[in-house]
């Protein structure tokens, strides 16, 4: 699949911004003040961000509101109206810790619920395509809900839950890519099943249907890039889960904790990339190209 | 609304037949004619006569050269376009409820003045059926020329979708799948009409009949025998050559 810098940008920047809401919603850290209003417009700017930037790859923007329409079949309607409902229990929140001094707990655990639900409809749009097998799987989003969550404890400063978290995110991020690398043969979709002239022998594309590329190929037949995958595989890991990690492990400083949310950001980033990036559409093989 | 209906009263799709397709894309062009048209937004075309063309197609043919275990290739001509399926997973992602299964003939179409252009439902089908409009931002996608099967402004052999009309081999038909006794479903029936990637579970509408099974080689050794030898040595003035040549 093609990955659009868009599309990348809002899943890792507003899984971060609703896991950091969930632990804030929990009480972790238990602020109220000052301290409450900066973490809460550092999770609102991410939140609302990365929403923002998906808009981008719409091409009739201006329709958006229609998306809320068919929340009955369809998870990206269920992730518009879950984000909404997580930012409005989450700011009301907000409000009484901002400006009252007072926690009101239950809207808080409301909140980091639906902060969750949003990050699971994010991740259904996804994991539900039969389409693209890599995608069509639970771990796909145990994942987005883990790195959601591990990234929310980096930022909300939970150091303890940060290291436990990360590390079970670096173990289910290899189990995914593991998988995911079986699961396009798995299911058993092939060139002969595709045009149904399996029984009559081996099937090659002779000749594309255009001689140039189109909507289809670009979008969905994403092949560049793929070659440098395992390299990236590597670099993502380290940068996501390795070394915030050892950071966190060093005496706690401001100046550390700042590299290692970074490194967790670039780390997400990279994986996100290669989520896109290495995921195979069935349609590639009408075009003998998976 | 974007909820499938449980039942459609018709099954309205395409049968295309594989033994007769010629590759001649036919079909592609009176499609892309009759929709740029007609309905919805034109189907545009992007830098047409430069270096790097590329344009919203609603059917295109695909080749495939098939290799038996025995004898020689078969080179496949293969036209594909939305099989209208009744478990179509393009609709049920929609977001916006442009996508729907119509309940009156189970055509599958989208209202373009509510789609967003996500591109979600694109992304949902298997068959590569529905392309975005980079001109206008919008999902394009087969029909069925719902705007020709029931225009009574058309003469009656017209009432059908475009590529089915032109192709010049006769290698697509139109009718209702549902119908038992409908010349399409007999035609299916008869021939072994098949589903593309079953295993997806989209229940497509269209199906597809397979190439009848070719001549084999053997026939072509029968008069063989009865045949003179054909001169395995040249004879005369090429005679005189070869030698000549090979001397050299
Ligand atoms: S062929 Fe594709 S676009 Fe057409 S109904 Fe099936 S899934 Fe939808
Ligand atoms: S591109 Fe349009 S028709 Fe397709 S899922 Fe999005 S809103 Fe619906």
């Amino acid at each position: 699949m093609h990955p659009a810098p868009s599309i990348i940008l809002f899943t890792v920047l507003s899984g971060l911004g609703f896991g950091l809401l969930f632990w804030l919603g929990l009480g972790f850290p238990p602020v109220t003040g000052f301290s409450a209003f900066a973490f809460f417009t550092i999770a609102y700017l991410l939140a609302i961000g990365g929403l923002i930037s998906s808009t981008f790859h719409l091409g009739n923007p201006q329709r958006a509101l229609k998306a809320f329409t068919q929340w009955q079949t369809s998870w990206l309607s269920r992730e518009a109206w879950l984000s909404v409902f997580a930012l409005t229990f989450m700011g009301l929140y907000a409000i009484g810790a901002v400006f009252f001094a007072t926690r009101i707990a239950p809207l808080g655990w409301i909140g980091s619920a639906l902060a969750l639900a949003t990050v699971y409809a994010t991740s259904m749009i996804y994991g539900q395509l039969k389409t693209v097998p890599r995608w069509n799987h639970p771990t796909t989003p145990a994942l987005f809900l883990l790195l959601s969550v591990s990234g929310g404890a980096l930022l909300a400063g939970q150091v303890t839950y940060a290291i436990g978290l990360l590390a079970l995110s670096g173990v289910l991020q290899a189990v995914v890519w593991y998988l995911g690398d079986q699961r396009f043969a798995e299911r058993g979709t092939t060139m002969e099943t595709a045009t149904g002239l399996g029984n009559i022998g081996q099937v090659t594309a002779f000749e594309p249907p255009h001689t140039g590329t189109n909507y289809l190929l670009k979008e969905m037949v994403h092949v560049v890039g793929r070659k440098h995958s395992r390299k990236l595989r590597i670099i993502s890991l380290a940068l996501m889960v390795v070394l915030p990690v050892l950071l966190l492990l060093l005496p706690f400083s401001h100046a550390l904790a700042a590299v290692a949310v970074l490194s967790h950001l670039a780390g997400v980033l990279a994986s996100r990339w290669l989520f896109f990036a290495e995921a195979e559409h069935v349609v590639g093989l009408y075009y003998g190209i998976r | 609304m974007t909820q499938l209906p449980t039942h459609t009263e018709k099954k309205l799709g395409l049968v295309i037949d594989l033994d007769t397709c010629v590759g001649c894309h036919a079909c592609v062009v009176s499609c892309k004619g009759w929709n740029t048209e007609n309905y919805g937004a034109p189907l545009s075309d992007q830098d047409p006569y430069g270096a790097d063309p590329t344009g919203t197609f609603l059917n295109r043919v695909h080749s495939y050269e098939v290799q038996p275990d025995q004898g020689v290739a078969q080179l496949i001509h293969f036209p594909k376009s939305c099989l209208h399926c009744d478990d179509a997973p393009c609709v049920t992602v929609c977001p916006t409820g442009a996508s729907y299964k119509r309940v009156e003939d189970g055509i599958v179409l989208v209202n373009e003045s509510d789609c967003i252009g996500c591109g979600l439902c694109a992304w949902a089908c298997p068959y590569g059926a529905r392309e975005m409009d980079a001109d206008q931002g919008v999902m394009k996608k087969c029909t069925l020329c719902v705007d020709r099967i029931y225009n009574e402004n058309l003469p009656e052999e017209d009432r059908q979708p475009a590529c089915v009309r032109t192709c010049p081999s006769n290698a697509r038909h139109f009718g209702d799948l549902a119908d038992s006794e409908s010349d399409v479903s007999k035609l299916v029936a008869e021939r072994g009409g098949i589903d593309l990637m079953p295993e997806q579970g989209t229940k497509p509408v269209n199906k597809y009949l397979p190439p009848r099974p070719k001549d084999t080689w053997d026939q072509i050794d029968i008069l063989a025998p009865l045949l003179d030898p054909v001169a395995e040595e040249p004879k005369g003035f090429l005679g005189w050559l070869d030698k000549t040549l090979e001397k050299l």
